[in-house]
This record gives structure tokens, sequence and C-alpha cells, in this order.
């Protein structure tokens, strides 16, 4: 697991520095990083405000990413109709592909299943992901045979929730749910791992305790109503859309269970990537930029919008906005305000995959073992993101250039070197 | 001149639509009592954000009544050939692809099935050696065929067209071979006496004889197209008029998918009428 430390020789220092200072640097992105200088939470926000001024600026320099002539400027890209998916929809709808000579399908796809098979067999020439399926498809897990899945860049943070029926309300204790049924969109997703982390938190075992279901987010909500599962880690906007519906509340957001977590990755197969190396690199900057733009909350309100279109999203505009914004009714009465909500930052850091990694092995998905840094290096291509953002004037993360920043999930310390401590927390 | 026996059928007919509307409108009329579990009502900026004020648009449907299925039908129905990119096309382009995929994978299983059913129609060792292989692959469900197309075909238009063409092809194979092997003896027999050449006994003689049995069986095969493209749809489509099924689902949008349904049955109603109408063509008095 270590094998590959002597090649960041100042990555000891910085573990000493954040092991002398549990709290870290808290970025933006909410993930502590083991900072090599003590950065308080003011100064990086200042400092992303200055890069966010930068990144306005017009003609971005994009001198030192590779840029030739695109490969294929037609791209067929799929995506679930979700709220993760915003920056895909606005590097569509806002013109970025279009900049990068682009001319971009997207392709409204129906099932996570099917969106991993159109991807292997070509259909999709890049995709709206999970981010744990980019992983489990180069492992082979699940019954497929290994094929190279990158992750060209994160499109989400944050943005999902725990949702109860309203016959719950006053069952918030993780500790009463046993034998619940619970839903879920898809098995290598954030929302299983993150909800079987939060339930074995409180004591709960997930595979025997409770019912774990894979169902389609609509379904979701009508099955909430008809009472057959008792709650769901699902995707927006569905947990604002049950709220609305008056059948659910708002138990609690991912974004409190570990603030800054991945939820959706844009990808390709390593083939294409391989074969089409501009025209990933295209894809991949408009990508970039769209996250950028996602993350203003200037943008929100207008991206609620265009998301509501049915081409899109299909779903009201109010239940977005709630869901992208923050401002948002739980279902109880309360109007509630997390900023946090929804994030996005195009990053896609190897020690997320690391958790991913991590969590899969934990619950059994994952057998045997697996060299998780060796992985998570060649499918989460952070260093190609911040070059790219880095030519185009973008604002860079208050991460002081560590790859492998540690997080706090629950209050417990995620350390990419010993993730397998977090499992026995 | 009508009889009064279709006129007394009119009146019924309207009599239980009649019916079929009062009981849609009352079982949706009374809204269902507002949080059962004591949850409070919210502030003023609560009810907005919950979609009750009437400023903001409305977006708790529940179950739609006739009245608010009819308006939501309409401005559907109004420009049901719109087209604003392959993830939002009009209704009518969605049942134009249906319509096109049933086509092509009816067409080839029609294609397929009738020589096959003339073949073991005509030759009984043949018959009951594939016959074991037919009646098990006939009562399997188009939807079950769906994931080894998924993994062999892997085109999604494949998919659909495969399993349309798996599901029609028998219903036609076993009609025709049953229409076929029930040709009356007597006219194989002076056929065979007036020396007429193979393919003028199959065009001539068993192909009219055989043809109300083999319309019959394409009459099952296209009804089971029609049920299979939509489930088909719902899973890998991405147009058609079972993907629009799931993109009104998708929104909880229960008067889209009333609609759909209703068009799905009156689709399905007129490709039977057309074929009932080329079975009474085809249709002889012994």
């Amino acid at each position: 697991m270590n094998g590959f430390s002597f090649l960041r020789p100042p990555r000891a220092a910085l573990l000493r520095c954040a092991s002398a200072d549990p709290a870290g640097a808290v970025c933006g992105c909410g993930v502590v990083h083991a900072a090599p200088a003590r950065i308080g939470r003011r100064t990086v926000l200042g400092a992303l405000a200055a890069g966010t001024v930068l990144g306005s600026l017009p003609s971005p320099l994009r001198a030192a990413v590779p840029a030739g002539p695109l490969e294929r400027p037609d791209v067929t890209i799929g995506f679930v109709p979700i709220s993760c998916a915003a920056p895909l929809i606005m590097a569509e709808a806002q013109g970025f592909f279009v900049q990068e000579g682009l001319r971009v399908q997207l392709q409204k796809t129906a099932n996570w299943a099917l969106v991993r098979d159109r991807l292997l067999d070509g259909h999709l020439d890049a995709s709206h992901l999970l981010s744990p399926m980019p992983l489990a498809l180069s492992l082979g897990l699940g019954g497929n045979a290994p094929h190279a899945v990158r992750v060209a860049s994160m499109q989400n943070l944050n943005g999902q929730a725990i949702t109860l029926a309203l016959r719950h309300h006053d069952r918030r204790d993780p500790r009463q749910w046993k034998g619940m049924t619970f839903a879920i969109p898809f098995e290598f997703s954030m929302h299983n791992l993150l909800l079987r982390a939060y339930l074995a938190r409180h004591g709960l075992d997930p595979d025997h305790d409770v019912t774990l279901r894979v169902t389609a987010p609509p379904d979701m909500v009508a099955n909430l109503r008809a009472g057959n599962i008792d709650g769901f880690l699902g995707p927006e906007p569905f947990n604002q859309r049950a709220v609305i519906e008056e059948v659910g509340f708002v138990h609690i957001l991912t974004a409190e269970i570990w603030d800054g977590h991945p939820c959706c990755a844009f990808g390709m197969t390593a083939a294409f990537m391989d074969a089409n190396p501009n025209t990933a690199a295209a894809l991949q900057r408009a990508m970039i930029r769209a996250a950028d733009f996602m993350q203003q909350p200037d943008n929100r309100a207008q991206a609620a919008r265009i998301m509501a279109q049915p081409r899109y999203l299909n779903q009201p505009e109010l239940v977005i906005r709630q869901s992208l914004t923050g401002h948002y009714a739980d279902g109880l009465g309360v109007v509630r305000d997390n900023p946090r909500r929804a994030a996005y930052s195009p990053y896609p850091y190897p020690s997320m995959a690391v958790w991913i990694m991590s969590q899969l092995e934990r619950w059994g998905y994952l057998k045997g073992p697996v060299d998780y840094r060796d992985v998570a290096r060649q499918v989460f291509l952070i260093d190609a993101v911040r070059q790219q953002a880095q030519a185009m004037n973008l604002p860079q993360p208050a991460d002081g250039g560590d790859n492998w920043p540690s997080f706090t999930i629950m209050g417990q310390h995620f350390d990419p070197d010993h993730p397998s401590f977090f499992n026995q927390g | 001149m009508i009889s009064a026996e279709s006129r007394r059928a009119f009146f019924l007919f309207l009599a239980l639509f009649a019916g079929l509307l009062l009981v849609w409108q009352l079982s949706t009329a009374s809204a269902p009592p507002r949080s059962p579990y004591g949850i409070p009502q919210g502030n003023a900026e609560y009810q907005m954000l919950m979609g009750h004020t009437p400023g903001t648009t409305r977006t708790r449907e529940g179950f739609p009544g006739p009245a608010r299925f009819a308006a939501s039908a309409l401005q559907a129905l109004h420009a049901p050939f719109h087209d604003n990119g392959p993830s939002d096309r009009g209704i009518g382009w969605q049942v134009g692809a249906s319509l096109l995929r049933v086509a092509i994978g009816y067409g080839l299983a029609v294609v397929v099935a009738v020589p096959f059913g003339f073949l073991i129609g005509l030759h009984p060792v043949i018959r009951r050696a594939v016959d074991p292989f037919i009646q098990i692959l006939r009562p399997i469900s188009p939807l079950a065929w769906m994931p080894l197309a998924l993994y062999t075909i892997r085109n999604p238009e494949g998919c659909g067209i495969f399993v349309i063409f798996i599901c029609s092809l028998w219903p036609i194979v076993l009609n025709t071979a049953f229409g076929v092997g029930s040709v009356r003896r007597e006219w194989l027999n002076v056929a065979r006496t007036l020396e007429v050449s193979w393919t003028r006994r199959v065009l001539f003689v068993l192909l009219p004889a055989a043809a109300p049995t083999i319309i019959t069986g394409m009459r099952i095969g296209l009804g089971i197209a029609w049920l299979a493209i939509v489930a088909a749809e719902m899973l890998v489509g991405s147009s058609g008029i079972g993907y629009f099924v799931w993109n009104q689902w998708n929104n909880l949008s229960l008067s889209n998918v009333l609609l759909a349904v209703l068009l799905i049955g009156f689709t399905g109603m007129v490709l039977d009428g057309a074929l009932a109408a080329l079975q009474r063509s085809v249709t002889y008095a012994e």
C-alpha cells in the first residue's frame, strides 16, 4: 500500500503536520487537507474568491495544455436525469462544448446498468457515471470482465439525502431502523456506500438488519407513497420531490454525513481516451468549466430553470431549485438552509477512490488484494484536471497541491494511507 | 340502416363510458386529508417551497381526474410532432418510432415464420423434430429475452427489434404450420393429378387455402409485438412510446402516462383492425 510513497517525498512531512493538527484545513470542497501551511478557513475562502475573479477573465490561456485538432467533433454523451448531471447539462446549455468545437448529443438514459452497457459497447463516447462505477468497471466487479474506464472529471459533490416516509417522522435515530427497507439507485453507487457507512456508524448491519433494494429514483417516490419502502438514499431532485409530494421528509443531507463527498463522475473508457486524446481533453475542459459555473451560487437558479426542461430533467423547477440552492422545505414544516447541499468541483481526488474501494471491500463487493493507490491513480485523473483548470485560469482548490487529502466522515477521520481504520469505526 | 341491436349496443357503450368517467371523477375528486402524522403546516415561506401558494406552479399531482387529464392530454397532443432534440420529442414522433421498430421486427418475423411454417407444416418429421424447441421458446416473456439481447446484440435498437422478432415469430410459425397441415387432401390431390409444379402448388393452392389461419397467427403475433415494444422501450429506449412512458413517469406525471397508455391501446386497436380487414379479404367459404 505504501509502496508508492517514495514518489511523493513531501507527503510524509505533510502527514506529520496533519497529525499535529488533526483538524487540518477545510477548504471549499469540505475536504480536510493535510495543509502544508496552516491556512485558516477565511484565507482559503479569500483565495477562492480571488481565483473566481481570475476565472472570469476573458480568453483563458491554454498554452500548457495540448489542444490539437479534434479527432471526433461529434460526441454522444449519456446522462441520467438527476441533479448530479448539472455540469453536463450546463456544458451543453451554456455552450461550453460548442466553445471547444464539440458537437455533443446528450442522450437521456433510463438506468445505470444501461449507461454501463452503452458506454462499454461504444454507443456512448462518454457518460455521466456514479463515481464508484469507473472503479467497479476497471476492477471487473459485479460479474463483468474488467474494462478500463477513467474519471475525466468529477461532476458533483454532496447533493443526495436520506429521505424517510412521513410515518417515521418520530424515528430519527437510525438505531430504531432495524427491519426497515431502504431503496438505493445502484449497487456501485455512493448512495449505497454512504447509506451502509451511515447505518454501520449507528450500529446496524446493512446486510442483515435492514433490506437495501435497488430501485429507480421515480419508483423510490412511488414506493415511499405506497409504503413498500421506509426510506431511500437517493439522488436529487427525488428527495425534494418526495417532500413536495408529501410522502416523505429529508432526514439528513449527505452533505451532513460527509461534506465534500464525491457523487457522480464524468467518465470515458480508456480506449476512447487513448484513441481520441484531443477530443477527451476538450470534453474534460468543457466539464471543468461547467463544474466551475455550477459552483457559483448565483448561477444555481438559472441552472434550475434550464434543468427543468423536458429534454433534461423534466421536473418542476421549484423542486430542482431547492435541491441546488439548499434553501428547502424539509417535509416536517421547517424551512432549512444548507448552501452545501449541492456542491460542484471537477477534482477527482484519488483518495476519494481509495475510500470507495475500501468500502467496496468492506461490504464484500471487492474481494482479493487490490493496490488501492495504484488503481485510484489510474482511474481518477486528477493531474490532468489540475493542468487543464490551471491552463484555463480557473480557481485552484485550496488543497496545497495535495492529491491525497484525508476526509472527515461522520466525525471520523479517513486517512487514505490507512483506510482499514475507518472501517472498524 | 342501423339495426336496433347496434343502436342498443351503442347506447350501452355510451352509458358504460359515462359511468367510467363518473367513477373516475368520484375516485379522484376528494384530495387525501393532509398530514395524518400531525406535521405542522409551516410558515408562508414553507408553504411556498411546498408549492402550495397560488403564485407558484402546483407540482403535487396525485392521480388526475378526467378534467385535468383532458387538459394535459390536449396540451401534449397540441404539438405531437415538436422536436427539441432526441430527449424531447412530441408524442407523435414517439408513436412513430415504436411503429417503425415494430414494422422492422415484425416484418422480419413474418418473412422468416411463414416459410418456416410451410416447411414444418408440410413435413411431419421436421415438425416433430422442432416441436420441443418451439414449445420451450414460445412461452418466454419478451422481457426475459432483454438481458440476453443486451449482452449479445448490444445495439439498443437491435435489441428492441430482436425482442419483437422473437416474440411475434412463434404464433405465426405455429399457425402457418397448422394451416398448411390442415389443407384438404382433395385439393392437393387434384393439384397432383394436374401435375402442377411445386411453386404453383405452394402459391396457388396451399397459400390461399391456409391464408386465414396464417393471418390469425399474424394477428396474434402483431398483438404480442406491440405489447413487447412498449416494455422493451421502457428498458432500453431513447425513443418510442415506451420511452415516453418512462420519461413521464420520471416526472411522476400520471396524466401523461395515462395519455400514453390510452394511445398504446388505441394504436394496438388500429393495428389489429388492419389485420382483421386483411383477414376478411382472404377468408373463403368452403
